[in-house]
């Protein structure tokens, strides 16, 4: 790196992106990686909280967490899981452009990030949409639609209807549901803010701030942005596979 | 330290070994293993996943031993808070354990 900037530049002494409390740009992005990483380490004992309360009542009401998950969409499910891998290696894709130097590549490979981010809250939002339709948002967060899914009689095929497995009471599927809109929702609060956060690495992009000396913007945001991928890797088994092979018992 | 660039080569690699481990978790959920054993199926597949993630779309493969100690705190951490929980919650046995 160090003989491109003495090339690119009429005055060697410093890249303009370089601030003045660094020695140089490799200190400058390793302590901005640095920092990120602590930040995330914030993030991991924050959905570990949850992760923490959703182990100890699976633990404790397995049939209704069962029961519950089973309810929930697998396909789009695993589709909104597909679309958030695509998006981590379209994201990993425009860290590299902008390490080579393709402004252009950059560009598209974040435009495309921040298209299946936004696929992945469409899905979502369908998805939410059945809950809702179906009486499952729990307590009263719907003032005017409360908890009060439709049980299913034995045998009954309807879809709509919760489907309890033996030893399954509906108060602690509502427990589930809390805790599945708990953590989906502050997932997808995350991929709003990443979709922010996206917005302007590409307007930064689109201006040409970016280059193979100063690309740490572009690198500390992918890390974000894969991050929320990583809990969303988690989610999705626990919340919609443990239990898929007890159905219909 | 200079800045190590992940070849694309190796993300279609990383990306393709996430897709079939999905194809994979969502299959084998619904077969029916003995005991707990679905959900161990689970999380392994998952762990693999996460751990491909932070190590090559992350870059910690490439990164210096600073960044491998904050992620080892993290997950030190994340130990500490289930297990201290959990030995509280499996060893009252004087009354229901919720």
């Amino acid at each position: 790196m160090a003989e491109g900037l003495a090339s690119t530049h009429e005055h060697p002494a410093h890249h303009p992106a370089l601030q003045h409390h660094f020695e140089n740009m490799e200190q400058q992005r390793e302590a901005g990686t640095l920092g990120m990483w602590v930040f995330l380490v914030t993030e991991i004992m924050f959905f570990g909280g949850m992760f923490l309360a959703y182990t100890l009542y699976r633990y404790r009401y397995p049939a209704a967490f069962v029961s519950a998950s089973n309810h929930l969409d697998i396909t789009l499910g695993a589709v909104n899981t597909g679309v958030l891998i695509v998006s981590s290696f379209t994201m990993a894709m425009a860290v590299y452009a902008t390490q080579v130097g393709k402004r252009q590549i950059t560009i598209i490979c974040l435009i495309l990030t921040m298209i299946l981010g936004a696929a992945f809250l469409g899905i979502k939002a369908v998805e939410y949409r059945e809950k809702y339709r179906d009486s499952l948002v729990p307590g009263r967060l719907i003032p005017w639609r409360p908890f009060n899914p439709e049980v299913a009689k034995p045998g009954e095929k309807d879809p709509h209807k919760l489907h309890l497995i033996e030893g399954a009471n509906v108060r602690n599927v509502e427990l589930f549901y809390w805790i599945y809109f708990a953590m989906t929702g502050m997932h997808a609060l995350h991929m709003i803010i990443g979709l922010g956060i996206m917005t302007v690495i590409l307007i930064m992009a689109w201006r040409g701030r970016f280059s193979p000396e100063y690309h740490a913007p572009v690198e500390i945001s992918g890390l974000y942005w894969h991050f929320v991928d990583i809990v969303w890797i988690f989610l999705f088994p626990l919340l919609y596979l443990l239990g898929r092979h007890l159905e219909g018992h | 330290m200079s800045e190590h660039i992940v070849q694309p080569r190796i993300y279609i690699t990383i990306f393709l070994a996430l897709m079939v481990g999905t194809a994979i978790t969502v299959l084998a959920a619904f077969v029916d293993f003995p005991g707990p054993l679905n959900a161990v199926v689970a999380l392994t597949i998952a762990v693999i996943k996460a751990t491909l993630v932070v190590l090559y779309f992350m870059h910690v493969r490439y990164s210096g031993r600073l960044i491998w100690l904050v992620i080892l705190a993290a997950l030190l951490w994340l130990a500490i808070m289930f297990a201290i929980t959990f030995s509280d919650y499996w060893t009252r046995m004087w009354q229901p354990p919720f």
